[in-house]
């Protein structure tokens, strides 16, 4: 190995090494991992993913996730799709500002929108469902699918959309034919951004529910038994937590770069 | 169809990018919009497509008022100067889109696709994406998309600006052939005079949002209204020179007098604008009686069988075309001679007092 692959080797270790401590972890039983170090599982047990995938209060919360995160990137897709196209074609009084002022809005940090949720929610009956969680979550990722999609949809010339007008296509037919195949790869990057923030944001999920559609976060950081904690087996959930992510990373990772730029590269 | 347009005026904010235009296009025209950039060639043609509305003025389309009339809803194609295809679909899928919107049956839009294809040489390429093909094969997808669609209004905005030399040549002697058998109304925006020239036609040269005159090409070239029409029609720039006419004698503004022949003798007393073609400015000697205008040389361009002579005659700067290569080192004096016959005169107010003779006279 030549001296200037070291280092990159040593960060990618340093940068492995707590999700290979969790994996080990959730191979292990408690016994194992109450009882001193070990560097690699000694008696290789899946109990705890199977108590995950069998436990209704354990899966159940994956599946409260899933189902506010996908609600969420719908529609926040769906909102910020014409609002993008907006920005993007038209002039109108004040557009830069309300440009601007959209992505002001992920400045401010969830907690502050926390308690004004909580009350709202509360008094029209949207407490303790998914979509308290999936509305609340859009105040955060519209803004930004809007800003992804418009750097997205500026790339395509806006002699395109005239051709569209001129060979005759309505404006819904062009929209969806024609326009949005050209920037599939943005709607992806967008979609992708909305999934990771609502994926892995806890306080508004944790505050805007109590029971029936608790995130799996939640339930991760309530289950302390009598017995204490139950290490294997919030190691277990973790190792789940992390593969949607990662899944769906993969599928977008040739643009991810230019989402980051939101889409201005 | 016949398109009328009624005094259109077309502001955007402050600026008022077409002004008080009144065009008659009948049906089966060739017709050539020749103007610099940002002359509003490209607006015009937007206004006639319906993708904008006049702020002022009337569109009427076989009598008919179409000037709020959603583009979809008339029948028009258009080519831009930059190569707009679909670039999701495929050649095929794409010279076949109006169509399909339209409802035509499948196969006449196999029959039509690939007559299409087969005129404009696409036939290999049909099953690629569009950015998989040459600029040229790309703007030829664009033309085949709108020869197809049937429209009675073809709308071609500098279609072969972007393209190479020779295709340019192939292009533009095909294209008025290939739509002149659809009976529709074409349009051609460009910059070129030569181009236009080559077009034939009529044409309407742009100025500033204005359209300055409009007559079949040869006559605007020839016999322009106006300076301002005879410096659009004009490449290289139109050489101008400001003269004084006094009893039958002109004086130069690079000094000296000398008769007024040609059409200078046609006009009464005043002082005049002259313009000339750079290939009216000859660097030897005419065998017609010439103005001799004392000059010395700053620039010369060779472009192979020609050369263009950038000289400066008093305050003027003057260009002439020379057949052949000519090694001329800047600063050489030279003597430039003008054939008066071919000068075109224009009073102080830009209105022209008298054109080009013909040759023959």
């Amino acid at each position: 190995m030549r001296p200037r692959h070291v280092v990159m080797t040593l960060y990618l270790l340093f940068l492995m090494v707590p999700i290979y401590w969790l994996v080990n972890m959730s191979l292990k039983t408690n016994q194992e991992i109450n009882s001193g170090m070990t560097l690699w599982p000694h008696a290789i047990t899946f109990d705890n993913y199977i108590r995950i995938f069998t436990d209704p209060s354990w899966y159940g919360g994956y599946l409260n996730s899933l189902s506010y995160v996908a609600i969420n990137t719908v529609l926040s897709i769906g909102l910020a799709l014409p609002a993008a196209y907006a920005f993007s074609r038209y002039s109108f009084i004040g557009d830069k500002h309300l440009f601007f002022w959209l992505l002001s809005n992920r400045m401010a940090p969830p907690a502050v929108f926390a308690l004004p949720f909580f009350n709202l929610y509360s008094a029209v009956g949207l407490f303790d469902t998914p979509w308290a969680v999936a509305l609340a979550h859009c105040l955060f990722n519209v803004p930004l699918a809007v800003w992804i999609l418009e750097g997205f949809m500026s790339g395509v010339p806006r002699e395109i959309d005239e051709t569209a007008a001129i060979d005759g296509y309505s404006f819904p037919r062009f929209f969806v034919k024609i326009f949005m195949p050209l920037i599939a790869s943005g709607i992806g990057v967008a979609a992708f951004f909305c999934f990771m923030f609502s994926w892995v944001e806890l306080l508004l999920a944790r505050t805007l529910t109590s029971v029936d559609a608790k995130p799996i976060a939640a339930t991760m950081t309530r289950t302390v038994s009598a017995a204490g904690m139950d290490w294997g087996l919030l190691a277990a959930a973790g190792v789940l937590t992390i593969v949607p992510g990662a899944l769906v990373i993969w599928f977008v990772r040739n643009y991810i770069a230019k989402g980051f730029a939101l889409g201005r590269v | 169809m016949t398109l009328i347009l009624e005094s259109v005026t077309k502001r955007v904010g402050p600026e008022t990018h077409i002004r008080d235009v009144s065009l008659a296009l009948p049906k089966g025209s060739l017709n050539v919009l020749l103007g610099q950039t940002l002359a509003g060639k490209t607006t015009l043609m937007r206004l006639m497509a319906g993708l904008e509305a006049p702020s002022e003025g009337r569109i009427l389309a076989d009598g008919k008022d179409v000037t709020g009339l959603p583009v979809q809803r008339r029948n028009v194609a258009m080519v831009y100067q930059q190569f707009i295809n679909y670039p999701s679909l495929s050649v095929y899928e794409n010279i076949a889109s109006p169509m399909r919107v339209a409802g035509v049956a499948r196969a006449e839009i196999e029959a039509r696709v690939q007559e299409a294809a087969a005129l404009l040489r696409l036939a290999p390429y049909l099953k690629r994406k569009p950015l998989e093909l040459s600029g040229g094969q790309q703007q030829r997808t664009a033309i085949a998309r709108a020869l197809c669609k049937r429209a009675d209004l073809v709308l071609m905005d500098e279609p072969l600006a972007n393209l190479d030399y020779k295709l340019r040549e192939e292009l533009r002697e095909e294209l008025p052939r290939i739509f002149a058998a659809t009976g529709a109304i074409f349009v051609y925006a460009t910059t070129e005079p030569a181009e236009a020239l080559m077009l034939g036609g009529r044409t309407a040269t742009l100025h500033q949002g204005r359209v300055t005159q409009v007559g079949p090409t040869p006559d605007v070239y020839r016999r322009p209204d106006d300076l301002i029409t005879a410096k659009v029609f004009s490449d290289p720039p139109l050489n101008t020179l400001s003269v004084l006419k006094a009893g039958g004698r002109v004086t130069l503004p690079t000094g000296g007098q000398v008769r007024a022949t040609g059409t200078l003798a046609t006009v009464p007393d005043g002082a005049y604008t002259i313009g000339f073609r750079a290939h009216h400015l000859a660097l030897d000697p005419l065998p017609v009686e010439a103005i001799a205008l004392p000059a010395t040389v700053s620039v010369a361009e060779i472009t192979g069988s020609e050369s263009f002579v950038h000289i400066d005659a008093g305050e003027s700067r003057l260009i002439a075309l020379v057949a052949g290569v000519r090694r001329l080192e800047p600063g050489t004096a030279v003597t430039a001679w003008l054939d008066p016959r071919h000068a075109l005169v224009f009073d102080a107010a830009g209105r022209t007092a008298a054109f080009d003779l013909p040759a023959a006279a």
